[in-house]
C-alpha cells in the first residue's frame, strides 16, 4: 500500500503541552478542542494525536483522537471529542477543561487513514467517525477542489450531526436513520446501497469512519454498490473513553 | 516527564499489575480496530503456508492445521491504542509446530505475517518461537469471529496487538526485517507494551 510522499515520519514523536484556546460544542454530547502547539508538525488530513491526562501521583490515561481541522500552518489543530458515558477520559475533557488549560499531546499519527489532496475520495462517516473525514473535507474546500470529494454522512438525527452548519454543500448527502428533518424526502432509516450508489465513481478511494458496526455496514453496502475492497480505507472508533 | 493535567486525578485508581504502562482494562468490551474492510473467508477454501527461508514450503489446510497438536494461550493481550484484555484464553496451534514442520533454514532472523486482506506485520524470528505465538481460531473457547481476525489470526501476545496479524495466511521467513503494513506507516518496528513502543521512535 502506498503512503503519502514527503512524510515519513521517522521523527521520534514527542509529547508536548498544548494551549487550549477554546472550547465550542458541536452537539449536546460533542466538543471541539482547539489547541495551540508549542512545536506544531503540519498534519495529514485524516491523522490523530494522542492526547494524555497525568494525575499528581503519575497516574496517566491517554486516548486517541482525530484532527478535526485542515492542514494549515497556524500551529494550531482542533479535536473533537465525544462524551462517553463512563469515560475516564472523555468525561474530563468536556467537564474540567477549559479555554487556557494545558493538555499534553503526541502527533501526528497515522499514514493510512489519510487523503493526499489530490485525489478522488468517497467518504462515508457515522457518528463521531466525521471527524476526520471533516478536515478532508475542509482541505478540500480550503483548496478549491470540493469537486474531488463525496461524502455520505449518517447521523441518529439533527441533533446528533457534527458541524451541522458547516457540512452541508455540494457533493454531501446527509441520511438520517432515527429521525429526519420534516423537508427531507428520504426520511429516516439505515444507510442503504442506494444511498451510497449515487456517490460511486470509478477510480475513487473510499475513507470509511465509525464505530465497527457503522463501519461493517458501510463496507458490506460498498461492496453492493460494486466498489472492490482494495480501495476501501477503514477507521474504526473503539468504545475506549 | 509527563506534566500533572489541572485537575484531574484519574478514576481507575486499582491498578492491576498485570496492565502495561498507559494501558487500561477493557473489561468485557472487545474493541475492534483494523483498518480495512472485514473479509468473509470460508474455512472450505482457507489455507495457512509457510515459506521463505524454510527447508519445505509448508501449506495446510483448515482440516490439516486443526489435526496437529493444540496449544492453549491462558493470559492477557495489549492494543497500542490502550486497552487491553486480561485473563483471555485462545486456542489453535503454536508456530513451533508449525515452523517446524517446514524447517526453518539457519539464515532466518525475521518473518513477514501475510493476511488474506494483504495486511502485513514483521517480526524478529525469535519473538515467534520459543512457545511465544499461535495461530488461533478459539477465543475465550469461542470460535474466533470475522471482525476479530476468524476464522483463524496470529497470536503474539506479548507485543502490542497489530502485531497478531488478523485473517493470517502466511508466515514468510526472511534473512532481513522487513516492516509491515502498520510499520511504514508509522507505528513502532518491535512494540513491546512494557517498553511503551507504540510509535516510530519510542
Amino acid at each position: 500500500m502506498s503512503t503519502p510522499a514527503g512524510t515519513t515520519h521517522r521523527r521520534t514523536l514527542r509529547w508536548q503541552n498544548a494551549r487550549v484556546l477554546s472550547v465550542r460544542d458541536e452537539t449536546p454530547t460533542a466538543r471541539t478542542y482547539r489547541l495551540l502547539l508549542p512545536e506544531p508538525r503540519r498534519h495529514l488530513a485524516g491523522q490523530h494525536y494522542v492526547l494524555r491526562l497525568t494525575a499528581p501521583d503519575g497516574y496517566s490515561a491517554s486516548r486517541s483522537y482525530s484532527v478535526a481541522s485542515a492542514p494549515d500552518d497556524t500551529g494550531e489543530i482542533e479535536l473533537t471529542v465525544e462524551r462517553l458515558v463512563g469515560g475516564e477520559v472523555s468525561e474530563f475533557l468536556h467537564d474540567v477543561v477549559a479555554a487556557g488549560d494545558e493538555l499534553e499531546v503526541r502527533g501526528p499519527i497515522g499514514l493510512f487513514f489519510v487523503w493526499p489532496g489530490d485525489r478522488p475520495a468517497l467518504l462515508v462517516g457515522g457518528g463521531s467517525g466525521v471527524v476526520p473525514l471533516m478536515a478532508m473535507l475542509r482541505q478540500a474546500r480550503l483548496e478549491g477542489r470540493a469537486d474531488l470529494l463525496r461524502v455520505l454522512v449518517s447521523a441518529r438525527s439533527p441533533d446528533d450531526l457534527y458541524y451541522a452548519d458547516e457540512l452541508p454543500g455540494d457533493g454531501v448527502r446527509i441520511v438520517w436513520t432515527r429521525s429526519a428533518p420534516p423537508d427531507d424526502p428520504r426520511g429516516a432509516g439505515r444507510m442503504t446501497v442506494d444511498d451510497l450508489a449515487l456517490l460511486v465513481r470509478a477510480e475513487q478511494d473510499v475513507y470509511v469512519c465509525g464505530s465497527p458496526a457503522f463501519a461493517d455496514a458501510a463496507t458490506d453496502r460498498l461492496r453492493e454498490a460494486g466498489v472492490p475492497d482494495g480501495v476501501i480505507r477503514v477507521e474504526r472508533f473503539g468504545p475506549s473513553g | 516527564m509527563a506534566t500533572v493535567t489541572r485537575g484531574f486525578f484519574g478514576r481507575r485508581r486499582e491498578r492491576d499489575p498485570r496492565l502495561p504502562p498507559g494501558q487500561y482494562d477493557a473489561r468485557d468490551e472487545w474493541p475492534v480496530l483494523h483498518a480495512e474492510a472485514t473479509p468473509r473467508l470460508a474455512t472450505d477454501r482457507w489455507t495457512f503456508t509457510v515459506s521463505g527461508l524454510v527447508d519445505r514450503e509448508t501449506t495446510w489446510t483448515w482440516d490439516e492445521i486443526h489435526a496437529l497438536p493444540r496449544s492453549r494461550y491462558e493470559g492477557d493481550i495489549h492494543c497500542v491504542t490502550t486497552w487491553s484484555k486480561l485473563g483471555m484464553t485462545f486456542d489453535g496451534v503454536s508456530v513451533d509446530t508449525l515452523l517446524d514442520a517446514a524447517g526453518v533454514q539457519p539464515a532466518a532472523t525475521h518473518v513477514v505475517a501475510a493476511c488474506h486482506t494483504g495486511y502485513t506485520t514483521n517480526l524478529p524470528l525469535a519473538d515467534v518461537t520459543g512457545t511465544k505465538a499461535w495461530v488461533v481460531w478459539d477465543a475465550d473457547g469461542k470460535p474466533l469471529t470475522t471482525e476479530h481476525g476468524g476464522p483463524a489470526r496470529l497470536l503474539v501476545p506479548h507485543l502490542y496487538f497489530w502485531k497478531s496479524a488478523k485473517w493470517v495466511s502466511e508466515l514468510r521467513l526472511l534473512d532481513h526485517d522487513e516492516p509491515g503494513f502498520w510499520e511504514r506507516n508509522g507505528y513502532h518496528d518491535r512494540g513491546d507494551p512494557w517498553k511503551e513502543q507504540r510509535y516510530q521512535g519510542d
